[in-house]
């Protein structure tokens, strides 16, 4: 359990976190989202103990990162942004002195380099110069002294960064298999990521905590904005006219494309059948028009429209209490979502 | 701390830095030997070593520059934030690293008044002080060298700054003679060195109001002392900038005196800088 408490952080004028407040409970995967330079980072660092804090406190299982910081410490495995590795050592050397820096006994080094050695799988890069590894692999080194010794919380920051697709995958998978027998926090700017490994979400921005739940209920929040676009072969007015006769539409705009085509994007207020209901309505309508629907599709808000939402708006809701109801913070988002209809 | 100082002195080796830095100084010791004491044909191993002891302004910046600067360049100074290990014990363990390879060429010179000694009268006990006074000499430059290297991130800039530093030290009892002995001049020379003082309290702490007092009731104690008592200036800042150099300290050994004060003055400027060096990092985490 890890708990933050009214964390602040400013280096001079600019205030990178602004009193942020949450709680991590034991064995859930958690992402920090957040765009970049929103203090994900900053945050991070502050939680290991590498950064000290203008005001507030990280209590990590009882232990103040700031006033027990040994204690704290050894909890706690930690992966900057850049893996912190000593170029000219090889993995078998780096994660020796590691291990032996963190305390491990003596008689358990061997098998608990073997142990992170296997769940990263570098058996094959043991003996190598660290200089001669890839990026992914460099990356996983960089795990794998994080996992060493066992912390009972990994801190990741960006593990993601710079892999390629197949590395990227490989990393998720092993996050995932962390996350069974550790509590994990990652952090990241991809919100395919956060959505694929973490059981919670945390969008931070502006140094504030906006949002913090499950990716789905995230996306829930944002249901009411689903929308239903489609490409039908008729003109403007035409296309529009059938659309008046369609129930259940808030919004719509629409293009010509120039050959004969329109292009539509319809907003529509989520029921509880989905928004299936609006794409029949919608099929029937034109079918009865004698206008042929060449492309339709229908989007559900995604964790990306919540993103957007949330962190485009600097004076949007402020922090918001970890585990809070989800009402509570849909109550906060009704005034951005509205004003984006209105937009439309 | 042994996980670091195992570290350190792995890399040392690893990186061949260690090898180079011994040979070097192990030529040039033998260079002095076989010209000083074999050529010339003096007994005394302690006036070899004396002669010798500008090698540190070349070897200190390259030993030292990488110590604290390459952590920080290669970003592995958040390993060592992270890990749950005191900043005073990562600075002591990298310390004895250092001293550690230091070390290596000084208890090789150990065995040259022994061959020295089968070819005429060699004074043990004073060449043997002076071989302990060299290694003291050492760490205190070196601990410099660390704490110049804990304060950039830049490899280039550290070694600049070391070898000025070693440069300025080795030659500052020259520049005392240079400076005028009159009363009056040492009191502007202080004047001066107040408003210095209260101009680095003012950038490391950004408090104008402290640096402000600093230097108003510095400059008034100063004015009065100089009123009260003139006399007491007449020479003050050349001898006080000779008694700061290391190597004056030093050179009293040598000369025969196994003089205590130079040895508790070269280890206190060790402790001082590596306390400076255990600070300087801790402020970082605050910055």
């Amino acid at each position: 359990m890890i708990e933050v408490k009214h964390l602040t952080k400013k280096y001079g004028d600019f205030t990178a976190v602004s009193d942020l407040n949450f709680s991590i409970e034991t064995g859930c995967i958690y992402g920090f989202l957040g765009p970049n330079g929103a203090g994900k980072s900053t945050t991070m660092n502050i939680m290991t103990g590498c950064l000290a804090a203008t005001e507030g406190n990280v209590i990590i299982e009882g232990h103040d990162i700031f006033e027990e910081d040994m204690e704290a410490k050894k909890l706690i495995g930690y992966l900057p942004e850049l893996p912190p590795l000593y170029l000219d050592s090889t993995p078998n050397e780096y994660l020796k002195f590691v291990a032996e820096a963190k305390g491990v006994a003596k008689a358990d080094i061997p098998a608990q380099i073997d142990r992170v050695v296997e769940l990263t799988g570098l058996q094959d890069y043991r003996k190598r110069l660290i200089k001669h590894l890839s990026k992914g692999y460099r990356q996983r080194v960089g795990i794998a002294q994080a996992i060493l010794g066992n912390p009972s919380v990994i801190i990741l920051d960006e593990p993601t960064v710079g892999l390629d697709p197949m590395q990227i995958i490989e990393i998720r998978d092993l996050i995932k298999k962390l996350g069974e027998d550790h509590t994990v926090i990652l952090s990241s700017h991809i919100l395919s990521e956060v959505q694929a490994v973490c059981d919670t979400v945390m969008i931070i921005s502006h140094g504030k905590l906006v949002a913090c739940d499950k990716p789905e209920n995230l996306e829930k929040l944002f249901a009411d904005a689903n929308t239903v676009e489609l490409t039908v072969e008729a003109g403007v007015q035409e296309a529009e006219a059938v659309i008046a006769s369609v129930e259940g539409i808030t919004s719509s705009s629409s293009e010509a494309d120039g050959e004969g085509r329109t292009r539509l994007v319809l907003r529509t207020e989520l029921k509880d059948e989905g928004d299936d209901q609006l794409c029949r309505d919608l099929f029937f309508a034109f079918a009865k028009a004698g206008k042929a629907i060449l492309q339709m599709t229908s989007a559900k808000a995604s964790l990306e429209d919540v993103f957007i939402e949330l962190t485009t708006k600097p004076e949007a809701p402020a922090e918001e209490k970890a585990g809070s109801e989800a009402a509570a913070i849909a109550d906060k988002l009704a005034g951005p979502a509205e004003a984006k209809e209105a937009h439309n | 701390m042994t996980a670091i100082y195992k570290h350190e002195l792995h890399s040392y080796f690893n990186n061949l830095s260690a090898y180079v830095f011994g040979a070097f100084m192990l030529l040039f010791a033998g260079i002095y030997t076989a010209v000083m004491n074999v050529q010339v044909g003096v007994a005394n191993f302690e006036y070899s070593i004396q002669a010798y002891t500008f090698i540190f302004i070349v070897t200190v910046p390259v030993i030292t520059m990488r110590i604290f600067a390459d952590e920080r360049r290669q970003r592995t100074d958040q390993l060592l934030y992270s890990l749950p290990l005191s900043m005073s014990k990562i600075v002591l363990g990298k310390f004895f690293a250092l001293l550690t390879v230091f070390a290596v060429p000084v208890l090789v010179m150990c065995i040259y008044p022994l061959i020295l000694s089968a070819f005429g009268n060699v004074n043990m006990l004073s060449a043997y002080a002076t071989i302990l006074a060299f290694f003291l000499l050492g760490a205190a430059l070196l601990s410099i060298g660390m704490f110049i290297s804990s304060l950039t991130e830049s490899l280039a800039v550290a070694a600049g700054v070391t070898f000025v530093a070693m440069l300025l030290n080795y030659f500052l009892s020259n520049i005392a003679d240079y400076l005028p002995r009159t009363a009056y001049a040492s009191f502007i020379g202080f004047m001066l060195l107040i408003v210095l003082l209260a101009f680095v309290i003012r950038q490391l702490t950004k408090n104008t109001f402290v640096a402000l007092i600093v230097a108003v009731v510095g400059e008034a104690a100063l004015l009065m002392l100089y009123n009260v008592k003139k006399p007491l200036f007449t020479g003050l800042l050349p001898d006080l900038v000779t008694k700061l150099s290391l190597y004056e300290a030093f050179q009293k050994i040598p000369g025969g005196m196994f003089d205590i004060a130079s040895i508790v003055y070269m280890l206190s400027v060790t402790v001082f800088f590596v306390f400076l060096t255990v600070q300087t990092l801790e402020k970082r985490r605050w910055s």
